[in-house]
């Protein structure tokens, strides 16, 4: 469902992807493992369309060219990124928010629009998922939330928009284990055959609770290496030293 | 209710309003009786004469013309625009048919279809909807609804005219007395011209049994508009009064000098709301009202509590400092705006607290929007004097910026003589996220919606102090003068 061919991404001339190749298919997990600064967070930033971007290369989704369409094309098209940093809206309910972003959705697809009701009880079912209460839901979005609960609020945000590629973008820094358990848990519950997710992390412990299909190393711009869910382990054990890209050197300027 | 869940289910007619120009940009025409252009004191005596006032009266508007010629206009203020030429303005308009009106039906039909277009109804629906109207067309008002059951109450609801016929002992006991006729260069302008607006009298221990309302409306070209508003707070009563404003597009600029004067007596309060979308002119600023008010309010009594409510979006150029006077001791004065300048409109407002009685607190929320190439100066005092132990101020100024080509500016002033005195004051801008913007558009939420929402998130502090009717046509409003703003 997602074909990203040479991708190139660079920001005040300074290239930061260069020449990411990756193929998802609808069911599968993928997981983005790397040091700092590998491009990871970059990789999330030019699938959903954050301006200021030099982009260069392919995104093929569904059949459709990605690049070529808005962050609300993309986000209508399925396309869902869990934020690192989720922002507060002050003054913005966080119901009033979420139903106005699924009626987005919906209307963008030709579907009816849900009244204040059905919704309620949507966001009900689905904030059992997260293990989030009511008063959640009345307040603004994000303000004073927690990291943790920033982090939940995205997950349930996921689960009311039900994207068709989820990107969850280091969900899991900042969170103690308890948080960790109940986001892996509501990740978890959201895995289907109807959906793939691109899982971005620092850490491999993440993946103890949501078993990737597939585990990718990125390292200056480019997968290094790719490999099932040992992998991860292996990078626990020995760390992204040594991890290089074969065919770039390091330092050349574009 | 809060703001954003009153916008719910509004968002299709929000985007029908976005797609509009200025939508009470129409002209009715009416055969307006009109005043020769220019001022002297012959047109003060035929504005006098026309209104059948005593003699006091003029008087008061001779001394008031006498001192303004020696005025000149102020430069102080943080806004740009070519000097006024007050020769070159029709001081008086009557565009009242000549013979007297008994009933509604009488109203004249052209009057009737543009208080629909606006969505004002004379008719019984007003009765349904608690709201009565006292209508404004240019300067004389035309129609009062609902003074049988005020009366029944006490209550007095005229236009300003009435009142110097029917209570000439209340007008003359309060004119001036919040706002002296020397108090400023438009305030002394529109002592000396003012032709109607609203009164209304509250007597001691009544609860205004219905939100007053009153729709202004500048119509006849050319015409300058001077209200003036004097509304009184007997012992212990309470009123809410909303004023809504729209004028028609006018390539021409037109000035608005009103002055309202409010006095609450001992545990009296008054709720005064405005919300103001007059011409702002167009994208390259021609055009648009320049809005030179001056309005305050008398906290006299004990426990009085006058609080201020302000959306502006409209008009060229804004210049107004709603403020109240704490004379009473324990009295209480509120000040909450939602400014907004987009294309290149300007304003320069905020609120004047003055404390002179004991143990006197007052709050100041501004919310200022900058969008386009508008700019946007609060300029504050509080002021506590000798006499104010204890007085307290919270003062809170929240600036927003959409764009890289619009301005905002914090000027506060705060002199405190009384060292029990208490001030705070916040102040913070901010730039309209990049990051809220890609979070809500990743969202599938469309650009201007989202820029239309997380500015409405920005004022809710001051919406939720609206009433409810109001709270959904300022949304409405700042929704449509925010077209355009994004990208």
């Amino acid at each position: 469902m997602l074909h990203i061919k040479e991708l190139h991404a660079s920001i005040d001339s300074k290239e930061i992807l260069r020449g990411v190749n990756l193929d998802l298919k609808l069911g599968e997990v993928h997981a983005i493992m790397g040091p700092n600064g590998s491009g990871k967070s970059t990789l999330a930033s030019v699938l959903i369309g954050r301006d200021g971007y030099d982009v260069s290369g392919s995104v093929t989704y569904e059949g459709q060219d990605l690049l070529a369409l808005s962050p609300e094309e993309r986000a209508a098209a399925g396309v869902f990124l869990a934020f690192q940093h989720p922002v507060e809206i002050p003054g913005v309910g966080n119901m009033y928010f979420m139903r106005t972003a699924l009626n987005s959705l919906r209307r963008e697809r030709g579907e009816e629009e849900l009244d204040a009701v059905d919704f309620l009880a949507l966001a009900q079912e689905r904030m059992k998922l997260v293990e989030m209460d009511q008063t959640f839901m009345s307040r603004s979005v994000n303000e004073g939330f927690s990291g943790g609960e920033k982090k939940r609020n995205e997950i349930l945000q996921m689960a009311i928009l039900e994207p068709k590629l989820a990107i969850l973008d280091e969900t899991d820094s900042g969170l103690d284990i308890d948080a960790l358990r109940v986001v892996a848990n509501g990740v978890n519950a959201l895995r289907n055959e109807g959906r793939a997710m691109l899982i971005i992390t620092h850490h491999q412990r993440l993946l103890d609770y949501i078993v990737p299909d597939f585990v990718h190393v990125m390292a200056e711009g480019q997968i290094v290496r790719s490999g099932d869910k040992d992998l991860a382990l292996e990078l626990e054990k020995n760390g992204y030293v040594g991890l290089k890209p074969s065919s770039v050197q390091v330092g050349a300027t574009v | 209710m809060s703001a954003p869940t009153a916008a719910v289910g509004i968002s299709d007619e929000v985007r029908e309003l976005a797609n509009q120009e200025y939508q009470y940009g129409f002209t009715t025409d009416l055969e307006t009786e009109v005043a020769p252009k220019g001022l002297n004191e012959d047109i003060i005596r035929l504005i006098s004469a026309k209104k059948n006032e005593p003699d006091w009266l003029l008087e008061w508007r001779l001394k008031a013309y006498r001192h303004w010629i020696t005025l000149t206009a102020p430069t102080w203020q943080h806004v740009s625009y070519d000097p006024v030429d007050y020769q070159d303005i029709i001081y008086y308009a009557d565009p009242r048919p000549k013979k007297q009106i008994s009933s509604m039906d009488e109203v004249d039909p052209e009057i009737r279809e543009m208080f629909n277009k606006l969505g004002i109804s004379l008719g019984e629906q007003e009765r349904l909807s608690g709201v009565a109207v006292d209508a404004i067309v240019d300067s004389v008002s035309v129609a009062t609804t609902f003074k049988d059951k005020l009366a029944d109450a006490g209550v007095i609801f005229c236009s300003f005219s009435e009142a110097v016929q029917e209570h000439p002992e209340l007008v003359r006991k309060y004119l001036g007395s919040v706002v002296p006729y020397n108090d400023n260069f438009f305030a002394t302008l529109n002592s000396a011209v003012f032709t109607d607006g609203s009164f209304c009298y509250i007597p001691k221990g009544v609860r205004c049994p219905m939100e007053l309302s009153t729709y202004f409306r500048i119509n006849a070209a050319n015409t300058g508009q001077f209200e003036r508003t004097l509304i009184i707070a007997e012992d212990a009563a309470y009123v809410s009064y909303l004023e809504g404003c729209t004028a028609p597009v006018r390539d021409e600029n037109q000035l608005h000098a009103a002055v309202v004067e409010l006095v609450a007596l001992d545990d009296a309060q008054i709720k005064y709301s405005t919300v103001q979308n007059w011409y702002p002119g167009d994208a390259d600023g021609n055009g648009g009202v320049y809005n030179f008010v001056t309005k305050r309010g008398m906290a006299s009594g004990k426990n009085a509590k006058i609080s201020w409510t302000q959306v502006e979006t409209g008009s060229a150029i804004t210049w107004k400092y709603p403020g109240v006077v704490l004379k009473g001791d324990n009295s209480v004065g509120e000040f909450y705006s939602v400014a907004l300048t987009a294309r290149r409109q300007q304003a320069d407002t905020g609120s004047k607290m003055v404390h002179i009685g004991k143990n006197t607190k007052s709050t100041i929320i501004s919310k200022a929007i900058s969008a386009g190439h508008g700019q946007n100066t609060y300029r504050g005092l509080v002021d506590i004097r000798h006499s104010a132990g204890g007085a307290r101020n919270f003062t809170q100024c929240d600036s927003l910026l959409i764009g890289k080509d619009s301005g905002a500016h914090t000027l506060p002033y705060i002199d405190v003589k009384n060292q029990t005195g208490q001030v705070e004051h916040e102040a913070s801008t901010s730039k309209i996220g990049e990051e809220q913007l890609l979070y809500c558009r990743q969202r599938g939420i469309p650009e201007e919606e989202a820029v239309s929402m997380i500015v409405n998130g920005f004022c809710r502090e001051v919406f939720k102090m609206l009433p409810m009717e109001f709270a959904v046509e300022a949304q409405k409003l700042l929704t449509v003068s925010l077209e355009g703003s994004v990208g």
